[in-house]
């Protein structure tokens, strides 16, 4: 298994979108870490295109490498191989690479410019959200065998996740104004990784000053340590959820 | 000339001026070797008038009533140690003048309220450039007109976590008028500066700062002025309650941030005045409920959570020529509050364009956006800030509004950030 994770790591660092990615997420970090004053303030911009660049990019890379990597995989399928362990090593070999290109052009920056709880906990939330989107990607690869169809879904759940979720529970929380909603709106943010790695972050900044009692409420509940821990068991959460899904898929489809 | 030679006249103006040196009085000092060892001695032995003169050293006193009107003055910075027992001066007598003493260690004590200096329904006292360390309440005049604060440091202890209730005022002021407090620095207590039923008085040049509650609170206390003060890190940097006709000019609110924490918190307050103030870095820069009347021009608001929370409490409000640059929110509201006017000022956020060049916009600005709305009827979306969803929400709304009050809106935003160094200029290209 290790072995097909290490073929697919260098035949993916080979190619020179992983490159690319990493050096544009280096240029736009070291940028914002050297426009704004503070480092509180490049975090604070730095959050915003992690969220809305990193899972982007890993959907698209993740869904469009499975299907390039189609052949490679059939070969494989037709070796005494465990088909678990294939789609295991696919899926470690495409998300490390990734998160490796995060940590390389992100995690660096943060490290010489903003060193702090809040920038370990932004590179830690990248990472997540990569190998959770990576699993998402995956997971509508094996869905369909269709390429289109699977770059397709792949863009839906990113535009569901960053976009359109928050619109339908801003919308439930106008129209439930009336009533009690800390609990709810908690709750419901922990329904989608990206909300959830952006409050944690926001949490240990400035900004939570603005957020009052809701933010007063959520602080008590992620500012201790058990918070933490149940904020990125979640996120681990939601990466198993989808592998372990997609890789019964896979095992039991007819390729 | 004549008069010269009116003998009699003459030596009746000797005298009379013989009489003023005795009338000035004789001074008592008080040091280790001298005479007088404790303040307490010397007051009781004291004519009215005389001078108390304190050299340095530590003397342990409490409970000294200054009962005829005394200048005690120490020299070279005597220290009294109140011991946690009592209170150090209890003033019971007009014309008293308190100077250059350090006063330090008075327990908490809820049924008395001690303090480092008390006055007692007497007026034209004056305390000046002492220093009091480490006490329940530090000033404390009760009743007592005409008074003079000036020139004290007022040091507390360090505020975070402790309840409001275990803590005293820097200075505190009940029913004096015509008091003036100037150039004072309190820190670490419940409010910097209290003032509650005190008309007609004038607090400048104080700094104010790290105290649990407010820097300085006016209840019921019409009239005052207070300008040139600098407020900071407190729970909130001014409350004013409950009055009518105060100035608040060329003060700064800066750092007052956290969950609860206001620059300036106004409530029940009408007819007043608030010109070239700065609001830097608050969580809410002005909030306002129930304020009528209010003239707010030519303030600064930089990086503040909200600028301005305007409630629909409010009306005849007048914001003109300030600056707003860098805050979370520009101005919020929670209704359709109409009855407040907004013109000229400057907003970073602004992205209209000016074709006849007369530095004003011709587009009408909005400042409060489709997001600050929301976050007001539905506080728990505040979670939200920053999601993208926000951003484009707010950026639709900005092209075609909606939902945002129509009403509440700039016509003739400024241009360019507004210098107040020549505000001159800028009143000629208003006009």
């Amino acid at each position: 298994m290790s072995k097909i994770i290490k073929y697919v790591f260098y035949d993916i660092v080979k190619n020179r979108i992983v490159l690319a990615y990493t050096l544009f997420l280096l240029l736009l970090s070291i940028g914002l870490f050297n426009l704004g004053g503070s480092p509180d303030k490049a975090l604070l911009s730095l959050l915003n295109l992690v969220l809305l660049t990193v899972p982007l990019i890993s959907i698209v890379f993740a869904t469009t490498h499975f299907y390039n990597s189609y052949e490679f995989i059939e070969l494989l399928v037709a070796q005494p191989i465990n088909r678990k362990k294939i789609f295991m090593s696919e899926y470690l070999g495409v998300a490390c690479s990734l998160s490796g290109a995060f940590v390389l052009g992100v995690g660096v920056p943060v490290l010489v410019f903003g060193a702090s709880t809040t920038g370990l906990y932004l590179v830690l939330t990248g990472v997540f959200i990569t190998f959770i989107f990576v699993a998402m990607a995956f997971l509508a690869s094996v869905i369909t065998r269709d390429k289109a169809k699977g770059i397709g879904i792949a863009l839906l759940l990113w535009f569901y996740f960053a976009l359109i979720y928050d619109g339908i529970v801003l919308f439930i929380l106008y129209s439930f104004a009336d009533y009690p909603l800390e609990k709810a709106t908690l709750a419901l943010t922990a329904l989608n990784p990206i909300d959830l790695g952006r409050i944690i972050v926001l949490l240990n900044l400035d900004v939570s000053a603005l957020m009052g009692y809701t933010g007063a409420l959520y602080k008590s509940i992620l500012g201790s340590l058990w918070g933490i821990g149940l904020a990125f068991g979640l996120l681990l959460l939601w990466i198993i959820v989808p592998v372990m899904g997609s890789r019964r898929i896979f095992s039991r489809r007819d390729l | 000339m004549k008069n010269l030679t009116n003998i009699p006249f003459v030596i009746s103006t000797f005298v009379l001026l013989l009489m003023a040196t005795s009338a000035v009085g004789s001074t008592l000092k008080v040091c280790t070797t001298c005479s007088y060892t404790s303040v307490k001695q010397a007051i009781a032995k004291a004519k009215p008038g005389d001078t108390i003169l304190i050299e340095s050293g530590v003397y342990q006193e409490h409970g000294i009533e200054i009962n005829k009107p005394l200048t005690i003055l120490g020299r070279n910075n005597p220290v009294i140690d109140g011991n946690f027992k009592g209170q150090i001066f209890t003033i019971t007598s007009d014309n008293v003048t308190v100077e250059g003493l350090t006063l330090k260690n008075i327990a908490t004590s809820y049924t008395r309220d001690d303090a480092a200096i008390r006055v007692v329904e007497r007026s034209n006292v004056r305390i000046l450039n002492n220093t009091i360390l480490n006490t329940f309440f530090g000033i404390y005049l009760q009743n007592s007109d005409n008074c003079v604060i000036k020139g004290n440091v007022v040091t507390g202890q360090d505020v975070t976590d402790m309840n409001e209730s275990a803590l005293g005022n820097a200075i505190h002021l009940w029913y004096c008028d015509n008091a003036v407090i100037s150039n004072n620095r309190v820190k670490g207590h419940r409010d910097g500066i209290y003032l509650e039923f005190v008309k007609d008085s004038e607090v400048k040049n104080n700094l104010s700062q790290n105290n649990l509650r407010y820097g300085l609170h006016f209840m019921f206390s019409d009239r005052n002025v207070y300008t040139h003060n600098i407020f900071r890190k407190n729970g909130a940097g001014v409350a004013v309650m409950y009055t009518r006709d105060i100035r608040m000019e060329n003060n700064t609110f800066e750092d007052n941030w956290g969950a609860a924490a206001y620059g300036l918190l106004l409530k029940d307050i009408s007819n007043s005045v608030i010109h070239n103030n700065t609001f830097r870095r608050n969580t809410t820069g002005i909030y306002m409920e129930s304020s009528n009347r209010l003239d707010i021009q030519r303030n600064s608001f930089d990086r503040n959570g909200w600028a301005i929370r305007l409630l629909s409490s409010c009306s005849d409000d007048v914001f003109k020529l300030n600056n707003f640059t860098g805050n979370s929110f520009d101005v919020s509201t929670n209704g359709n509050s109409t009855l407040n006017t907004f013109s000229n000022n400057y907003w970073d956020k602004y992205s209209g364009y000016n074709l006849d060049k007369d530095q004003v916009g011709d587009v009408p600005y909005r400042p409060v956006s489709l997001y600050s709305m929301l976050v007001e009827r539905v506080p728990p979306s505040v979670m939200f800030m920053r999601s993208f969803m926000v951003d484009m929400m707010d950026n639709i709304e900005k092209v075609l509004p909606s939902f945002i009050p129509e009403n509440l809106v700039d016509e003739q935003p400024m241009m360019n950030k507004i210098d107040y160094d020549n505000d001159r200029k800028l009143a000629q290209v208003v006009r």
